[in-house]
């Protein structure tokens, strides 16, 4: 089938990149206030979505030619080795770290190793959700 | 050396024993495997020396320290006696299988991993100090049993016989666990060297009786005592090796080793003392009185071990008196028993390896179409000839001790007052008597219907002709011992018998040499054993040659009224009985399937509610009522019943949507915006999720569903609705416990050095879940992708095909 | 509140178990959808309902709700979604093997007991 909606495509390419930024907002925001990986993933995936409904499965694969199942194995194993990570410095596993540093740019900024877990965490809910809508999507 | 450890050397070796077989297929396996036995006989029988001196060794490996459970190898003169019997009778086995099975037509990588894994777990038995290991271990002997009856599996009788034996020997382990955990509340500990210790607490304990049978009846059914003994002839379909190692010298004796561990803690109760002599000799009757009407060779050894262990039982038995009696006959007994054990071991083991060779070289084990093998086969004859003449307890074989010693025991039973045995006593020797006179048949039975005699004019299925020179040296090994312990039996006693008598019995002694026991062979003429053996050599030469008379006498009993018979039905009605009773209740349709669920679910809850009086509503602890609250839940219920009562795909999966905003909304209310957020973005990606697989949706239909059944389904719909609410209500109103929720609230900048607490829950405090979580979500889309790809690879390959 | 919490979440259960026991595939997954949302809200209100800001830090503010019912729901959410996403797509991929979408015919025979 093909949908040929100038109106909507036009829109899209334009909300897209306002939905996609405000997840990532949403991801980096969340140790503070409401958000955090699992909402700022599926905030992206939704995004994707609406580029699938708007053009087509083909053109979303060419535009970001991302096999979104090893997104979903680097997200796990970002997650599975912040949290291992611990053991190299003795301390139990899970065990997270966190400091603040004055950064260029940022000024005072701080870093937590829970952020690289919640980066695991975002990559696995795209990537799994993903992979299911384009699974779901390409089954003819 | 922490010699625990080598229990398990076997079960290692066995890791690689594959890779041997397929590696190096130029050489028998078995000679890989011989090492193993080898080793350990050697090593262990460095420990001769200081046991025989009154000592033991220990070596502790723990395994669930919270639990009280290890793997103790405790080394004192019984277990060190069965080590070696494991270890020896286990390296005569193997050298013998090497010559026995087929280095190109067997799966000796098979065979030989189940044998090893025997054999770590035989060691296990006999070392293990701790119960619940032991109890371990005696379920793996139960297993590999199994696995060696079963090594023909192509074969019907094969797989009979494994199972049978497995169903008998792993009901009895059960049964003495169960005694085992009696013990462990009585005495507080697994360790049974501690449990002897405390037994002198556990008389009159309410549970006393009750262990006492449940440990028997795993001793019982293991050592194919009456009427357990069914499964030893069905595991006759063993390979021979394994019949002379599992099913005469080791395994079997097993039940024996745990009857003669636990005498020091049960050998007050009376009950021990009637159970363990009384169905001791009655198996000893039973089994030399049904070997006689046996055809098939390994079928008469396997009758002659059943009869062979009761008598080692009963002698086991009658040693417990000494418990009660100083009188010296009764110490005399357990000497006796251990004694017999050891020859048993030898003779019987000779015996069916040569049973095995008559079969290897002629085709046949069925009795009656052999015969006139002697001049074929001599060496075979000659050992045959040794092991029959000691089974039936003539000079100079050790046989005829042990034999002496164990008819001088049920003598003596007659002079023992407690427990009604004066009233009873008198049968103890008639029927002991009665028995060796079968023992004496069907020794010569078995050797001189094989050897003697005439050829049969029926071509046997091979030509005949004397075994290769290899399969001989294990049983003239063991034949030479038959021959050699009568010879030196005080040598043997002083060596190996007095240490294990001091382990069954260790209050009565302070060291072995006190075991006042000498062996020997002639007692002079006013002895009453020696006339009670000239008459069993008597009266058994005549019955022996009048047996073609009077064998027939056996057809007399029908079969279906034979414990063969009994089990079997027993397992037909238990798997038809089962079945019918499952396909009652299972009809395959997953709504009854969860209307069972969903009923127990209701009953269960409501009854606790109830009957626990948790059902409390605290009606001050309920928060305000919320105008936008109630608004939501009205257009919650109204999206709820649209979806209910749907008449198209598309309606039902638009209210489904608004009843996930709506949900959303709620979140927003309840001030949880982490959770508001989610919902949204979630519901919005199911809803792509559903249209775009809308097409392939099967449209909504009734499919028939009557009224009756659409109202049995709202009743329970209804219940389960009402149950939810109550709980909802009553889980609110109580607290039982404090909320950790208060923790998070004071730890959460200081601690985890965060601000939105639920997302710091969700990657600091609780990641683990948070990392189960993704890893579930990641497996839904692979299980999603293998789905859908799976299938479309499928098609492209039957498009190929075309 | 949670009163009124407390029947809505009851009519969401008894509307998702009514569903589930029906013959029609299509109705099970709508049902347990209905129940993944009905557990969701049961979670919340067992924890009680009150509090007065969301549980985020910020100055001067004691009355959280209570943060660890929400880190549940949150958990749950997604794994529903994910529940949901593969039990749809062995439903349609049922449906399009065995042509029906009866449950009374989709039983297994007893061929493959």
């Amino acid at each position: 089938m093909k949908t040929n909606d100038v109106i909507l495509q036009t829109t899209t390419k334009v909300v897209f990149f306002i939905i996609f930024l405000f997840s990532i907002h949403i991801f980096f925001a969340g140790h503070y206030t409401p958000g955090g990986g699992f909402v700022g993933g599926l905030l992206t995936t939704g995004a994707l979505v609406l580029l699938l409904l708007a053009f087509d499965l083909k053109t979303v694969k060419q535009a970001l030619p991302f096999n979104f199942t090893i997104v979903t194995g680097i997200g796990l194993l970002l997650a599975l080795g912040t949290a291992s990570a611990s053991l190299v410095f003795n301390v139990p596993f899970f065990t997270h770290a966190f400091d603040d540093f004055t950064l260029p740019l940022f000024g005072v900024t701080s870093l937590h190793t829970a952020m690289l877990f919640d980066a695991g965490v975002y990559l696995v809910v795209v990537g799994a959700a993903i992979t299911i809508i384009q699974s779901i999507g390409g089954d003819a | 050396m922490e010699f625990v450890y080598l229990i398990f050397l076997p079960m290692l070796v066995a890791l690689i024993i594959p890779l041997l077989f397929k590696k190096l297929n130029g050489v028998h396996t078995g000679w890989f495997v011989l090492f193993v036995p080898v080793v350990l006989f050697i090593y262990y029988a460095g420990f001769a020396r200081s046991i025989m001196d009154g000592g033991h060794a220990v070596s502790e490996l723990q395994w669930i320290p919270s639990l009280g459970i290890s793997f103790v190898s405790y080394l004192d003169g019984l277990s060190l006696l069965f080590t070696l019997l494991i270890t020896g009778i286990g390296a005569l086995v193997v050298l013998y299988s090497i010559f026995y099975l087929d280095k190109s037509r067997e799966k000796l990588h098979h065979f030989y991993v189940y044998l090893l894994l025997f054999m770590s777990a035989m060691l296990g038995v006999v070392q293990s100090d701790n119960v619940i290991s032991l109890y371990l271990f005696w379920e793996l002997t139960s297993i590999s049993s199994f696995l060696l009856i079963g090594y023909w599996n192509t074969r019907d009788r094969s797989r009979f016989g494994a199972l049978k034996s497995m169903m008998i020997t792993v009901f009895g382990g059960l049964m003495m666990l169960g005694g085992f955990v009696l013990l462990g509340i009585m005495g507080d500990s697994f360790s049974i060297r501690e449990l002897i210790a405390n037994s002198a607490s556990f008389i009159g304990h309410e549970y006393f009786t009750l262990a006492l049978i449940l440990i028997l009846l795993g001793a019982f059914t293991k050592s194919a005592q009456f009427p357990f003994y069914i499964w030893l002839p069905d595991a006759m379909e063993a390979p021979t090796p394994v019949s002379a190692y599992l099913h005469s010298a080791t395994m079997v004796k097993a039940g024996l080793y745990l009857v003669a561990r636990f005498t020091p803690i049960f050998a007050v109760s009376e009950v021990w003392v009637w159970l363990v002599t009384g169905i001791g000799l009655l198996t000893l009757f039973w089994g030399s009185f049904f070997a006689v009407k046996q055809i098939d060779l390994k079928a008469i050894l396997a009758f002659s071990t059943v009869s062979q262990l009761g008598l080692i039982m009963s002698l086991l038995g009658a040693g417990a008196i000494a418990f009660h009696s100083d009188d010296a006959l009764f110490k005399f007994a357990t000497f006796a028993a251990i004694f017999h054990l050891i020859n048993h071991a030898t003779f019987k083991g000779s015996l069916f390896m040569i049973a095995g060779i008559v079969d290897h070289e002629t085709g046949t084990r069925d009795i009656r179409k052999l015969g006139g093998l002697m001049s074929i086969m001599p060496v075979s004859f000659t050992v045959a000839f040794i092991g029959s003449m000691s089974m039936a307890g003539l000079p100079p074989f050790n046989g005829f001790l042990s034999k002496e010693m164990f008819l001088q025991s049920m003598l003596a039973i007659q002079h023992f007052e407690l427990f009604n045995f004066a009233t009873w006593g008198m049968l103890f020797p008639i029927v002991a008597w009665i028995a060796s006179v079968f023992t004496f048949i069907y020794s010569f039975y078995f050797v001189f219907k094989t050897f003697a005699g005439k050829r049969k004019k029926e071509p046997l299925p091979n030509t005949p002709h004397e075994a290769p020179f290899g399969m001989l040296i294990s049983p003239v090994i063991l034949a030479a011992l038959v021959v050699g312990i009568f010879f030196i039996p005080n040598v043997i006693g002083k060596w190996f018998v007095k240490p294990a008598v001091m382990a069954i019995q260790p209050a009565l002694y302070n060291h072995p040499s006190d075991v006042a026991v000498h062996v020997a062979a002639w007692h002079g003429f006013a002895s009453t054993e020696l006339w009670m053996t000239i008459a069993i050599v008597g009266v058994g030469a005549i019955l022996y040659l009048t047996l073609a008379k009077w064998q027939k006498l056996y057809d007399i009993q029908p079969q279906s009224l034979s414990l063969n018979a009994l089990y079997d039905a027993t397992m037909l009605f238990g798997e038809r009985g089962m079945n019918q009773l499952s396909r009652f209740y299972m009809t395959g349709l997953i709504r009854t399937y969860l209307l069972y669920m969903f009923a127990f679910i209701i009953a269960l809850t409501t009854a606790t509610l109830f009957i626990k009086e948790a059902f409390v509503v605290d009606m001050d602890s309920f928060s305000a009522l919320n105008a936008y609250g109630l608004m939501t839940a009205v257009i919650l219920i109204i999206a709820v019943c649209m979806v209910v009562l749907a008449k198209t795909r598309l309606a039902a999966i638009i209210a489904l949507g608004a009843v996930g905003y709506s949900v959303a909304l709620f979140f927003v209310i309840f001030k949880a915006p982490d959770l508001a957020l989610t919902q949204l973005v979630i519901e919005t990606v199911s809803v792509a999720l559903f249209l775009l697989a809308f097409k392939h949706l099967p449209a909504l239909r009734n499919h028939g569903q009557t009224k009756r059944n659409k109202i049995a389904n709202l009743i329970i719909a209804a219940g389960i609705g009402v149950t939810v609410t109550l709980v909802a209500l009553s889980a609110h109103s109580q607290k039982l416990l404090p909320s950790i929720s208060h923790y998070y609230k004071e730890t959460v900048a200081t601690e985890a050095g965060g601000g939105n607490i639920v997302n710091v829950i969700l990657v600091d405090y609780r990641g683990f879940d948070t990392l189960f979580e993704i890893a579930v979500l990641a497996i839904a889309g692979i299980g999603v992708l293998g789905m859908i790809r799976l299938r479309l690879a499928r098609k492209e390959r039957a498009d190929e095909n075309k | 509140m949670e009163f009124v919490m407390a029947i809505v979440i009851g009519i969401l259960f008894m509307a998702a178990v009514y569903l589930i026991l029906s013959r029609s595939l299509l109705k099970v997954i709508l049902g347990t959808g209905l129940l993944s949302h009905g557990a969701h809200l049961l979670i919340l209100t067992m924890g009680g309902l009150g509090g007065t800001s969301p549980p985020v830090l910020a100055d001067g503010v004691t009355d959280y709700a209570d943060p660890l019912p929400q880190a549940l729901i949150l958990t749950a959410i997604v794994i529903s979604f994910g529940v949901t996403a593969v039990i749809l797509v062995l439903a349609y991929r049922a449906y399009a093997v065995h042509k029906t979408d009866n449950m009374n015919l989709l039983k297994g025979n007893d061929e493959h007991d």
